[in-house]
């Protein structure tokens, strides 16, 4: 703690104490272990450390006049700080029986309360988007023994967030384990029997069965309790580099603030862990006048079947990729570089490369493609030499 | 039920009661001990809860895997007795066990 004795309240909408996200898209969904693994704390901790927890409950608007929070049930709580941290919800799926019961969206507990008693084996999933919680998702779905299928509109799985290298790769992977990857692909309907899913219909006429459907098409961030009240927002609340929002007293954090991207050269929302850590630092240290931490090499990870994948570094507009290993061996890495410094690595199995690229990114250095796709030189190696050149 | 006894940089020992399948990871986090980052939750994606095991126990905390052995060699101040500690699991057999964390997880 960092030395804050005042008072501390942490309002929720959701029933759970604060708890991790990542699992429930992976090992959570497969049941492999129990709800209160999930939890940042224990419930002790909050009485223990003197932090109210208000549950179960929304902030419903803010009066930054009477610095004064409004809460659904009734009540108000007023405020020297403010740290909007309301997260992201999924996008909706704007077509005919998506209101269908056994039609699901992954980002709650909640959630996965709901879809994990229909994952029966023998029954069949249709996940309609091919990002990283769709993939993710079907990863758990086949291994659970489902007949399952992935729905995407772009030509290739990840389109949105990776390289047709990485893309091909999972594509691949996923066939081979029985998955059906449907690319190019648009959903027209679903089709019911008794108010629940029974099919998927394609706009080409094609007819899929689907006992499930997971929608993954993205997630929108939660801004409006900040925009209702006047607060700048832009696909995310904007925030500068201390997490502040336009009101000096209000500060953002996680999927629903937009942030300067230090390292890149331009402002934007990051979907992850790190981000949500690092930014709840920087809001926390704004508040208690303490100097701003460290603003890391943002990094992401994902888990599907015994592949690792480990991301650092954001790589949009890369003009150079370098691979490094083969993807055969299931362990390789991409490397993607802008005017010969590079900017991200997608590592699969392959924590070196990962880590070593996360202190490469953050020094900028100049490095030759040769060097990196070169395996008789090791990571450590090729990052101390950068690093001294 | 295992005790085991964190030490942080400074010296200072804090004891705790694990429980058996937790990690020594969650152990640490569920008592707020400091020094323990575990950014990614335990899923050996992140290399912040890196610790140092005492000797006497290093046979009893089981053998690194591929994955920590090589997230560890990009670790801070890494001693032969380093490990993840989201990936050793409480058992009987780590009563008593002492792990010291360094003075950084970054």
């Amino acid at each position: 703690m960092g030395g804050y004795t005042g008072e501390l309240t942490l309002v929720g909408e959701e029933p759970a104490l604060p708890y991790q996200r990542p699992p429930l898209s992976k090992a959570y969904m497969k049941g492999e272990f129990a709800e209160e693994r999930l939890y940042f704390k224990p419930a002790a901790w909050y009485e223990d450390n003197n932090v109210e927890l208000i549950l179960s409950t929304r902030a419903t608007s803010i009066d930054r006049a009477e610095r004064r929070v409004d809460l659904e049930h009734g009540g108000h709580l007023e405020y020297d700080a403010l740290i909007i941290a309301t997260g992201s919800r999924p996008r909706a799926l704007p077509i005919d029986g998506a209101e269908l019961e056994h039609v699901y969206a992954l980002r709650g507990l909640a959630d996965v309360e709901r879809i994990r008693p229909q994952m029966v084996a023998g029954r069949s999933m249709v996940i309609i988007g091919a990002g990283y919680i769709g993939l993710e998702a079907a990863a758990v779905a086949q291994q659970m023994g489902l007949k399952t299928t992935v729905l995407e509109m772009a030509p290739r799985v990840l389109a949105r967030v990776t390289s047709p290298v990485m893309s091909e790769f999972y594509e691949a992977e996923h066939r081979r384990q029985g998955v059906e990857i449907r690319t190019e692909t648009s959903l027209s309907k679903l089709e019911g029997n008794d108010g629940a899913v029974t099919a998927a219909v394609l706009t080409d006429g094609t007819k899929l069965d689907a006992d499930i459907v997971l929608v993954g098409i993205g997630i929108l961030p939660n801004e409006a309790l900040a925009k209702d009240s006047g607060i700048a927002c832009n696909n995310g609340i904007l925030v500068d580099r201390d997490a502040r929002t336009s009101d000096p007293r209000i500060f953002a954090a996680g999927d629903c603030a937009s942030r300067p991207l230090v390292h890149f050269g331009r402002s934007g929302r990051l979907e992850s862990v790190h981000n949500a850590i690092e930014q709840g630092k920087l809001a926390a240290a704004a508040i208690l006048g303490k100097p701003r931490p460290n603003e890391d090499c943002p990094w992401f990870w994902s888990d599907q079947y015994d592949l690792k994948l480990q991301i650092a570094g954001l790589s949009a507009g890369y003009d150079e990729i370098v691979v490094r290993g083969s993807p055969e061996d299931r362990k390789f890495a991409a490397f993607y570089l802008k005017n010969g410094t590079l900017i991200a690595v997608d590592a699969i199995n392959s924590p070196p490369e990962f880590l070593a690229s996360k202190k490469l990114i953050m020094s900028g250095a100049k490095l030759s493609a040769d060097i990196l796709a070169d395996t008789s030189i090791t990571m450590k190696e090729i990052a101390t030499n950068a690093v001294a050149a | 039920m295992a005790k085991i006894t964190y030490i942080d940089h400074d010296g200072t020992e804090r004891v705790v009661e694990a429980q058996n399948g937790e990690t020594v990871m969650e152990a640490a986090i569920k008592n707020s001990i400091p020094g323990i980052d575990a950014d990614c939750g335990g899923a050996c994606a992140c290399a912040t809860c890196h610790v140092y095991v005492d000797q006497a126990f290093m046979d009893k905390v089981g053998e690194q895997e591929e994955m920590e052995k090589s997230m560890l060699d990009f670790a801070e101040n890494v001693q032969e007795n380093s490990r993840l500690s989201c990936q050793i699991t409480v058992s009987e057999d780590l009563d008593g066990l002492k792990v010291t964390t360094p003075e950084s997880q970054h």
